[in-house]
């Protein structure tokens, strides 16, 4: 059946030309030169002051990189980037900034207009006082402000740019980094460990729940530059973290590149949940510029009774490729993945999850909703697989789309791969059979069937939307009353 | 990844070899592209794990050699092969018996073809240059699959059947295809079938040959069913267990036309069934299901598209596999909804059971579409015998096995009970039956 009227108006309310993010902020930037080679990665690696260790890495990965070629298999085309052509360093030229004050104005003013809570003392005063979230803001290639980080600091967490905690704690940076994604895991994590430039950096430690949100806030502002930003999330034994990340761009005419690397660790009884509301420049209506989403994510569920959750709210980016997985190496780990993909104009997603069950009783669900409009291609692509260890793996997967307008594309692959008897999967992709008791229950207090769905969705990420920061749970909470009425698998 | 030139492998070389040497025996035709399917397949090779097609099944390491076309057997031995033969052997039908991949017409009901049928043999519609030739590769992308195009190059026999327009055809017709061997060889078998205008017909298609020999048959069927005509197939793969079987089924469907198919495989040591659906005419219908029993090192792959391009079209896919032993089921389905076909409604499931410890089953259910009116879904389930069933039959005096067997035959039931010649259901039951029994 055909999408019903309230749900096109509100595809239609987030569509391209409402772009909201799309400014530009003018201010004095210092560059490496353009292109990729060993004097921009040891460039690179000069201007963040790293360890020799770290550079050999980076030159590593750099000589594999030259040997890879551009994977092709995604559902998605686009002019290849010219990766000559694109600066892989690029930050404002003030001087890194101690305290708030000495940061560029105009930089506060744009992290202001995105609605970013860079002032600890306004939080602090009660402006949102149930609503505190530390926030590492990365401009470019750096970051630019890290809020919290004393008041994190008393309980132990560490958070902080990715590049001092190569400094300040290279032991524990030089056990995790690479562990989750290799470096020649793909083309583009094989890129991005040649020439990171920041990210964030979280270790908590055993026992410790972290006392506040976590987020990191990533802009793209630069003309011609590309970002490769790395994120190492470590919960150790018995700790719990939940991580936002949001993301915009201004307006141009010409595509950008985006290429991080994220990779979590979960030891024994350790809760991740990673967040994302991924609000790049999606190029306008006649798909001209926009950025190229290219990121690897993963997420290493290594110890017993760990879980990592990814839920994503993706709506921005001209062409999306990203798979964020879990690993569930631990017996009795858990993986989630939630994910909603609204595609507008003439974007391009390719994007889904890997639930990869090596452990014992370990068991994972993924709930994708696709929705495309205008003329975008929606792809979900995922692999559920159980090796021979994994005895009692259970997955449920529910993955539905929703094409609005007969120009646009929703495609589905889905891999299912158990080499074990007692590994129990369910793949399914009709809306009614969520839950039909649930439904039924609405239904007859009087809800019409839309409603009824829209309301169960809801309740459903309620938990991972309230924890959003304002601005982003006012988009996502709109993404996700849109109905699903009229989906198809 | 650096660049890498493809090595061919001794199988690639020795098909070359074979096709330069034997194709000026096969039979020719203007409609029948030799030459174009073998560079097709050359250019690709014998496909890897890397060729996203054939994840799941290495074609390039099942054939480690080129195996020889095979020869016509004598009438002797094709009567005494023919006498032993089992596949659908006790329903009343009218028979065209294959014997290594030849047509053998002695041990064929030439004689008796019902009214409103003509079958000519594949031979002599070729060097006749039969206007019906033209029907041949009814769906577009079975072209760009290696399996079939080698099936084109090396064609050696087969059958063109003709139903004429209205005729509805009660007998089934059987298209009975036997091996037997002492040493390894090829088939390459096509048979055509053209239903005009709201004609029906069955046909049942059985495979059977001697275990212990690593032959390689290779059969392709092409359907074309007109406007509101009615093709209803049932196929048997009790090929020997050594056998590495590659088959396809393309039709084109006219506007309220109908397919109905159920293939059950048991035998071979790997077999690739392909189905290709092409929804060309509006209000089509399709029944497409398949049961696979496999056990021992065994691989069963079943690749299935539908190309829905003409509107409210409408296919019901329900594929089931159990696994014993070291086996490995396979399942890779594509629903195409294209801009046109709106009103199409496809439903896709894939059901496993596990039966062992190192049995697996690999699933790719995809849709791809590009209508908006459309209720398209797939659903895939994988899992043991459930616990708590047995524990039922158990608890009411049934012994494990007999409670296993019971629950496999239920499980199995459901994808046979599409097929609606009763004869061949009840064939097909029996089969199930005894593939039971000897799991003991």
């Amino acid at each position: 059946m055909p999408a019903v009227q309230e749900t096109i108006d509100r595809v239609r309310s987030i569509d391209l030309d409402q772009y909201k993010y799309g400014f530009e902020t003018t201010i004095e930037m210092e560059k490496s030169e353009k292109g990729i080679s060993e004097d921009v990665i040891r460039y690179i690696s000069a201007k963040k002051d790293e360890p020799e260790w770290m550079l050999a890495w980076r030159l590593d990965a750099y000589k594999r990189w030259q040997t890879m070629k551009e994977p092709e298999w995604a559902r998605v085309s686009y002019d290849k980037v010219d990766y000559k052509d694109i600066y892989y360093y690029a930050a404002p030229k003030r001087p890194a900034a101690m305290s708030l004050d000495e940061i560029d104005p105009e930089i506060l003013k744009t992290y202001e207009k995105l609605g970013i809570p860079l002032r600890e003392v306004e939080v602090l005063e009660g402006i949102a006082p149930e609503r505190r979230v530390a926030v590492d803001a990365v401009f470019d290639s750096v970051s630019v402000a890290t809020t919290f980080k004393a008041e994190l600091s008393k309980a132990g967490v560490i958070f902080m740019p990715i590049s001092e905690a190569i400094r300040e704690y290279p032991d524990l940076v030089k056990k995790y980094l690479g562990s989750v994604v290799p470096v020649t895991d793909n083309f583009f994590a094989t890129l991005n460990s040649a020439v990171f430039s920041d990210g964030s950096f979280v270790y908590i430690p055993p026992g410790v729940r972290c006392p506040m949100e976590l987020s990191t806030y990533f802009r793209i502002n630069e003309r011609d530059t590309g970002q490769f930003e790395r994120t190492l999330i470590i919960a150790d034994k018995g700790s719990y973290v939940s991580y936002l990340e949001g993301c915009t761009a201004p307006k141009r005419d010409d595509n950008q590149l985006h290429a991080a690397v994220v990779e979590l660790v979960a030891l024994d009884d350790a809760e991740i949940k990673y967040s994302t509301v991924q609000n790049w420049y999606p190029g306008d209506n006649e798909g001209r510029g926009g950025i190229y989403n290219f990121v690897t994510k993963r997420g290493d569920c290594r110890g017993v009774n760990s879980k990592i959750s990814w839920t994503q709210v993706e709506t921005g980016s001209a062409i999306t490729w990203k798979y964020p997985s879990c690993i569930l190496r631990g017996d009795n780990s858990r993986g989630e993945f939630y994910s909603i993909a609204v595609s507008n104009g003439m974007q391009q997603v390719d994007s889904g999850t890997k639930m990869i069950h090596l452990g014992k009783n370990t068991t994972s669900r993924i709930i994708s909703k696709g929705i495309s409009a205008g003329r975008s291609q929606n792809t979900y692509r995922g692999l559920v697989s159980a090796h021979r260890k994994a005895a009692g793996a259970r997955n449920f997967t529910n993955c539905d789309s929703l094409l609005i307008g007969d120009q646009c594309g929703a495609h589905t692959v889905p891999y299912i791969e158990s080499k074990n008897s007692s590994a129990q999967f369910e793949h399914e992709a009709t809306t009614s059979k969520i839950s039909e008791d649930q439904m039924f229950y609405c239904q007859s207090r009087g809800l019409s069937n839309e409603e009824a769905t829209a309301l169960i969705v809801n309740g459903f990420v309620r938990d991972v939307l309230q924890q959003l920061p304002m601005e982003f749970a006012v988009e996502a909470q709109k993404l996700i009353s849109i109905s699903l009425e009229g989906s198809v698998g | 990844m650096a660049e890498i030139t493809p090595l061919r492998s001794p199988a690639e070389t020795g098909l070359a070899k074979l096709f330069e040497a034997t194709k000026m025996r096969y039979p020719t035709g203007v409609s029948i592209a030799r030459e174009e399917a073998f560079r097709y397949f050359e250019a690709v090779g014998l496909p890897t794990r890397r060729v996203e097609a054939f994840k799941y099944t290495d074609l390039s390491s099942a054939f480690r050699d080129a195996a020889h076309p095979a020869e016509v057997p004598s009438a002797e031995l094709a009567a005494a092969v023919v006498a032993g033969a089992q596949g659908f052997a006790g329903i009343e039908a009218v028979r065209l018996t294959f014997v290594n991949g030849h047509l053998i017409a002695d041990q064929s009901d030439l004689g008796r073809i019902p009214a409103g049928v003509t079958v000519t043999p594949l031979t002599q519609a070729l060097s006749e240059g039969h206007a019906l030739l033209d029907q041949l590769t009814p769906v577009r992308q079975a072209s760009e699959n290696p399996i079939y195009q080698l099936n084109t190059a090396f064609l050696a026999d087969g059958a063109l059947i003709a139903v004429k327009a209205g005729a509805k055809v009660e007998t089934p017709l059987h298209l009975r295809f036997i091996a037997t061997v002492s040493e390894a060889f090829s088939t390459a078998t096509r048979a055509l079938v053209v239903l005009g205008e709201g004609a029906e017909v069955t046909v049942l298609e059985s495979h059977e040959g001697p275990d212990g020999v690593a032959y390689q048959p290779n059969d392709a069927l092409d359907v074309t069913v007109a406007d509101n005509a009615a093709f209803r197939h049932v196929r048997l793969n009790a090929e020997g267990r050594e056998a590495v079987a590659l088959s396809t089924l393309s039709a084109k469907l006219g506007a309220q036309a109908s397919i109905e198919t159920v293939n059950l495989v048991v035998g071979a040591v790997l077999s690739r069934h392909q189905v290709y659906l092409n929804f060309a005419g509006a209000d089509a219908k399709a029944i497409v299901n398949g049961a696979s029993m496999l056990n021992g090192s065994q691989l069963a792959d079943t690749t299935f598209l539908a190309d829905h391009a003409a509107t409210g079209g409408v296919s019901r896919e329900l594929f089931k596999t159990v696994v014993d032993g070291a086996a490995t089921g396979v399942f890779q389905g594509k629903i195409i909804v294209q801009q046109a076909a709106q009103q199409t409604d496809g439903k896709m499931m894939s059901a496993c059971l596990i039966l062992s410890d190192d049995g697996q089953m690999m699933n790719k259910p995809e849709l791809e579409i590009f209508a908006d009116d459309v209720a398209c879904g797939h659903g895939a389930t994988c899992g043991a015998l459930d616990d708590d069933l047995l524990f039922y039959l158990m608890a009411r005096g049934l012994p494990k096995a007999q409670a296993e067997s019971l629950l496999v035959q239920a499980f199995l039931g459901e994808a046979v009970e599409a097929v609606s010649h009763e004869a061949a259901r009840e064939a097909l039951v029996a089969e199930i039956e005894r593939w039971l029994a000897a799991r003991g």
